[in-house]
């Protein structure tokens, strides 16, 4: 493929050539897995404000080879209800149904859509929602959001972060959805594997997807897949997976890698402020608790 | 209500999204209890989310449905606006109560008219029997294929939603009859997706603004040839979007909307009686605004008084607002246009008696020129 023309690709990918994202992003990395993990099924995407409505690309044309919603900042997993209720309704005989996914960011996610997100995941909604991760608001040039890891500076807190990221995995399992997980781009096959389970599911199925953005994490493009690859080796990121919010799973191991291999190559960490002791203390702690929690 | 989402069963069904508020709760939970054979209501944590559910609903091509009041809608007021920008026909019973602050249940039309700007259409009913039949009315009319728009069907509070009345009830086979199975032919489809609602440039977004002001112009046209339909299948008239008294001959015409035009009804016919010239009419439909109809009915004229059960900030009562835009620099009407006065009665929930109207058209009487609003009720 090149710059102007798509030369071949395939006709069945959820991701078409042609869109505008940024190079190394790890959202658009990330629907291209969706895709693969989804081919041959019949489904929808909602997605609120986020840089993944963007993807699509101006009227009338579109980047997304499925249909898709997008819905107000909140509302994706409202959206998404009222699809999914209407499919319920309409069971299609010798057919697979129709999977409603909504695709949204940590600030659609952890942040204003945090109430409809709860409220969805405690009725149990028949769908699948997708947090890709990028730990700010990349859309409106890289602002603080409660998925922003201590220290990190962003636009709007210039000397880093002072409080810790949400754990949103732990509130997710706190509503005992049926299932929860998290997926690395790093980690093609076990990305596909959850991503297939959870439509052997019923009710809701909550994913979070660890997605680098270059731009805002002032890092280069080329390392995004890496550095998720040492954000789940060091343990910053596991990659496990909770069904009723009881049933733990740890799916890759950490390798003993040190984080500050992680931080080290991220500009958003370079402040003085930054004291990577406490943020490996914290890690090691939370780590510790998710292994008692995998063998019980 | 519910009849009209059971008429949908042959189709994709009906969805509701469902959400608590003072003084439209006791709607929400009969819906909640009824069997529909196709449907599902969704108890949602907010009013923003309830009007998302129906327009996913509406968006898979179920008929959809909700309620809400005051500081309720003005929280929905996000989805409230995609459910037209998207012209989704989804219906929405609208309780008229105040907005707060300060804390107040009573009625008044603040919360549904600070829509008059989304591209709903929007009736509002003097009656429970007017419910009854404009819920129906608004089901068949944001369904016409020519339409796809959503409904407001607005009451006040108490006076209409608290208040128990006698009514001829639909059947079921009747409101199979009057309501086809909903399509919505933007739904969703597999086989040629689309991306509903991305980003779009200045020209493109302008033609999407045009439509719906195209869709809004063929309001009044579509909603005539369905009350005919109504009329036909139930055997009785729903009212459409105004209703007028003694305008013929009337040297004075008193305008208001919702339970207030009743009250307007009984002084005018005792007035008449006395044998003064005076008219009134009811604004049911709000938007699209009847101008056509206000102007006609008003051009014989001298002076109009507008009462208003809302205030919009800096300029006074909105239906008043909306009579003076009508009859402004119009053909027709030019430097006859009679002269338009706003009186505000009723706002934040006081009672409009007969006095009141009374009072309102011996101060039109007196008056040679159009002031400021002048604000019923204020005790001094």
């Amino acid at each position: 493929m090149n710059a102007v023309t798509a030369e071949r690709y395939d006709e069945s990918c959820l991701l078409r050539p042609g869109n505008t994202n940024c190079g190394g992003c790890g959202m658009s990395i990330g629907l291209t897995m969706l895709g693969r993990a989804l081919a041959g099924e019949d489904y929808v995407l909602v997605i609120p404000a986020c840089c993944g409505i963007v993807t699509a690309g101006a009227f009338p044309t579109t980047s997304y080879n499925v249909p898709v919603i997008a819905s107000t900042f909140a509302s994706a997993p409202a959206f998404a209800s009222g699809v999914a209720a209407v499919n319920d309704l309409n069971p299609v005989t010798g057919a697979k149904p129709q999977q409603v996914f909504c695709w949204a960011g940590d600030g659609g996610t952890y942040d204003i859509g945090m109430a409809t997100l709860s409220a969805a995941a405690e009725r149990n909604e028949n769908l699948v929602y997708i947090c890709y991760d990028n730990e700010i608001y990349g859309n409106t040039g890289g602002q603080r959001s409660s998925a922003t890891p201590a220290a990190a500076r962003t636009a709007t807190t210039p000397g880093g972060k002072t409080e810790w990221k949400k754990d949103i995995i732990e509130i997710m399992a706190a509503h005992r959805v049926p299932y929860a997980a998290t997926l690395s781009i790093a980690h093609p096959e076990d990305f596909q594997d959850k991503i297939r389970k959870a439509l052997r599911i019923d009710g809701f199925r909550f994913f979070l997807v660890h997605a680098p953005c270059p731009t805002g994490w002032k890092t280069e493009p080329a390392e995004s897949v890496e550095l998720v690859r040492l954000a789940v080796n060091s343990g910053v990121f596991p990659l496990y997976e909770v069904h009723d919010g009881v049933d733990y799973r740890i799916n890759v191991e950490a390798d003993g890698t040190d984080p500050a291999e992680y931080y080290d190559r991220q500009k958003r960490f370079a402040g003085r402020e930054f004291d990577v002791e406490s943020v490996k203390n914290w890690l090691q702690s939370r780590n510790e608790r998710l292994r008692k929690l995998a063998k019980s | 209500m519910s009849l009209a989402g059971e008429a949908n069963r042959s189709a994709r069904g009906v969805v509701c999204g469902i959400y608590p508020i003072t003084p439209q709760t006791e709607i929400v939970e009969y819906v909640a209890r009824f069997p529909f054979s196709k449907g599902r209501v969704i108890p949602v944590e907010s009013e923003h989310s309830a009007m998302g559910v129906c327009i996913g609903a509406a968006l898979n091509g179920a008929r959809a449905f909700t309620a809400s009041s005051s500081n309720g809608l003005a929280y929905m007021a996000e989805n409230v606006m995609v459910a037209a920008f998207y012209r989704l026909p989804i219906v929405m019973a609208a309780v008229n109560r105040t907005l707060g602050p300060p804390w107040n249940i009573w009625a008044d039309q603040g919360d549904t008219l600070m829509f008059r700007d989304f591209a709903w259409v929007q009736l509002y009913c003097d009656s429970n029997q007017d419910v009854a039949d404009t819920t129906l009315l608004a089901f068949r009319l944001a369904e016409d294929p020519r339409i796809l728009l959503p409904v407001m069907v607005c009451m006040d509070a108490f006076i209409v939603s608290h208040t128990s009345m006698e009514i001829e009830l639909a059947t079921q086979e009747q409101v199979d009859r009057f309501l086809p199975p909903c399509d919505v032919p933007q739904r969703l489809d597999s086989a040629h997706p689309v991306t509903i609602g991305g980003m779009a440039f200045p020209q493109d977004t302008l033609s999407q603004r045009l439509d719906l002001d195209e869709a809004l112009r063929r309001v009044p046209g579509a909603l005539e040839e369905h009350r005919a339909q109504f009329r036909e299948i139930f055997g009785r008239e729903v009212s459409g979007a105004v209703e007028s008294h003694h305008c013929e001959d009337a040297d004075r015409i008193l305008i208001a909307s919702g339970t207030v035009a009743s009250t307007l009804r009984s002084v005018v016919e005792e007035w008449r009686l006395r044998g003064e010239r005076v008219g009134m009419i009811r604004i049911k439909m709000f938007r699209p605004f009847p101008r056509e109809e206000v102007r006609a009915l008003c051009s014989g004229s001298k002076k109009v008084g507008v009462l208003d059960r809302n205030y919009g900030a800096d300029v006074g009562g909105i239906f008043c607002h909306e009579v003076r835009a009508a009859l402004q620099g119009q053909a027709g009407v030019g430097e006859r246009a009679p002269l338009v006065q706003s009186y505000l009665t009723g706002v934040g929930g006081g009672d409009v008696v007969p006095d009141t109207v009374q009072e309102v058209l011996e101060e039109l009487s007196r008056r040679s020129a159009a002031g400021d609003p002048v604000w019923k009720g204020i005790e001094t």
